[in-house]
């Protein structure tokens, strides 16, 4: 069973404190949000966990991945990072191509992605002639087409509007729904993390660190039960009470890192 | 308080649109010629000064046909290809290094900001040593004068591949060359296409500087010896397969650009 844990990392910039001693560990099937205020760290911790940054203390361990993985630890990403210059279907066989598929194989998981991502019809077209959530669901199609272990997002529906959110917001949890995917979702939005996330991971302000890991208190399967509504929404501002401080401090911070 | 009477809102958002229409610079074009042709014809102006667009045609249509223009002009074109895709292949491979590897970075950026700004064509004396004052000198100079604009866009044009493209492909396990060959390259193809626009023209300036210089054959030798003469009309003729010459060029790199960087 897929596992991936953090073990006292820490990271500098330079001169700058980006993390403190995070560790945490995030199990098989399960989703933790990873939430705190803006610049306190939660890109430079996901790029940690992946692998694509050496932290600058610390240790990020994971294993129990199934054979079937092609990709283990795999990435979705706030700009998308779609190449521009193939199509929706090329985009997501760029994952494949160096592995040990044949074309057919290929073919044949690219089709599958495309159509669990509700992209069947767009598989000709380019990044340019598609909206922002299409492209986004580009960008997971081509996370899911390599059978992810560890699904490491970030901000995945930051960059889109309100409505295009929601929508996909339905669309992510019943694709992870299935599978026992480890999640590790960033986020600044709480409505994202309650609606998703078995546990919130709650961060400081920069130097991040965990200033509090918080349950979920209602099972994923029942988010949308109107029963629940009210719980959940208590659970909400029990988050948003532990990160309202921190954001506002935070903000203050960069007005006066910016003022001359 | 309701106001005694509304007034329609005035339009302020007009201009700052210029459009291109193709009619429209044709018939300027046409008209820039038939002035020309007027004002020689009206204010007599001697042939040996200033020559007729018509007269032009003509010497034009004579060296063709009778004379042997079109195989100067593929002299020139050939010294031109030699020297261009010598440049540009050691260009692209200079400019792909330095944005690749850190080695080639430090190494080609001094060595490129001190020689780029030498006018290729001083060199020619100097190849002419090294080369002989036959075929090897101009095509060096050349190569030499597209050697830089190349590399230094191959260069920027690596630079300009957004970070986050190479960190995705890394973040699913793509190789090196895999990266290089998927991502970098087809990043940076606007920024290359963009150097060969420049790398043409040099080229071009600098065929037909070298064969001014010391050429029996080739389009600048034939522009030079007309001038000797005072052939003005096979001098302009001459000028104008020049300038027909780089607008085939522009022309091929602007197809080349819509076919392979259609995607932007
Ligand atoms: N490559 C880098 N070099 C120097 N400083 C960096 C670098 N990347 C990030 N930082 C700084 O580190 C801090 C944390 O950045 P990071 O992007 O991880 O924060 P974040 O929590 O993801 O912020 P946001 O909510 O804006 O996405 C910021 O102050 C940022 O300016
Ligand atoms: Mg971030």
């Amino acid at each position: 069973m897929a596992e991936i844990a953090l073990d006292g990392v820490s990271h500098r910039f330079g001169a700058l404190d980006v993390l403190v001693d995070v560790s945490f560990s995030v199990g098989a099937g399960e989703i933790a949000a990873i939430v705190g205020p803006s610049g306190c760290g939660k890109s430079t911790l996901l790029s940690i966990a992946g692998g694509l940054l050496q932290p600058s203390a610390g240790s990020v361990r994971a294993g129990g991945f199934p054979a079937a993985s092609l990709n283990p630890l795999t990435f979705v990403f706030q700009d998308f990072a779609l190449l521009p210059w193939r199509d929706v279907a090329g985009n997501v066989a760029l994952a494949l191509e160096h592995r040990a598929l044949s074309p057919h194989e290929t073919k044949t998981i690219v089709a599958d992605v495309l159509a669990r991502t509700g992209l069947s019809d767009f598989a000709a077209a380019l990044p340019k002639q598609l909206s922002g959530g299409m492209r986004q669901r580009v960008g997971l199609a081509r996370a899911l087409a390599v059978r992810p272990a560890v699904l490491l997002m970030d901000e995945p529906l930051s960059a889109l509007d309100s409505q295009t959110r929601d929508l996909l917001m339905d669309d992510l949890s019943r694709l992870l729904e299935d599978g026992d995917m480890s999640v590790l979702y960033v986020t600044h939005n709480l409505d994202e993390a309650v609606r998703l996330a078995d546990r919130a991971i709650v961060f400081s302000r920069r130097p991040g660190r965990i200033r509090a890991i918080s349950q979920a208190p209602v099972p994923r399967a029942k988010r949308r039960d109107p029963a629940h509504a009210e719980t959940l929404a208590r659970w909400r501002a029990d988050l948003w009470d532990m990160i309202r401080g921190e954001a506002a401090e935070a903000e203050r911070e960069t007005v006066a890192e910016r003022a001359p | 308080m309701k106001p005694e009477r509304l007034e329609p809102v005035p339009f302020r958002g007009g201009g700052f649109a210029p459009r291109m229409s193709r009619a429209g610079g044709a018939v300027a074009l046409l008209g820039l010629i038939a002035l020309w042709q007027a004002a020689t014809s009206i204010l007599h102006v001697s042939p040996l000064f200033m020559p007729s667009p018509l007269a032009i045609a003509a010497a034009l249509y004579q060296l063709v046909v009778h004379g042997d223009l079109l195989s100067q002009v593929g002299v020139s074109v050939l010294r031109i290809l030699a020297g261009w895709s010598l440049g540009v292949v050691a260009g692209l491979a200079l400019g792909l290094g330095m944005g690749l590897f850190s080695f080639a970075r430090s190494a080609g950026f001094s060595i490129v900001s001190a020689l780029f700004p030498i006018p290729k064509i001083a060199l020619l004396p100097l190849m002419i040593l090294w080369f002989g004052i036959g075929e090897g000198s101009k095509v060096a100079t050349i190569a030499l004068g597209v050697f830089f604009p190349t590399a230094i866009s191959a260069a920027s044009g690596v630079d300009s591949v957004p970070r986050n493209l190479i960190r995705m492909a890394q973040s699913f396990g793509l190789p090196f060359g895999d990266i290089v060959r998927k991502v970098v390259l087809p990043g940076a193809l606007p920024s290359i296409l963009a150097g060969f626009r420049i790398s043409s023209s040099i080229a071009l300036l600098l065929v037909v500087s070298a064969e001014m210089i010391g050429a029996e054959k080739g389009i600048g030798a034939f522009v030079l010896q007309a001038g000797n003469l005072m052939q003005t009309d096979q001098l302009l003729a001459g000028v104008v397969v020049l300038s027909l010459i780089g607008l085939v060029v522009a022309r091929a790199i602007g197809a080349l650009e819509a076919r392979l960087i259609d995607w932007r």
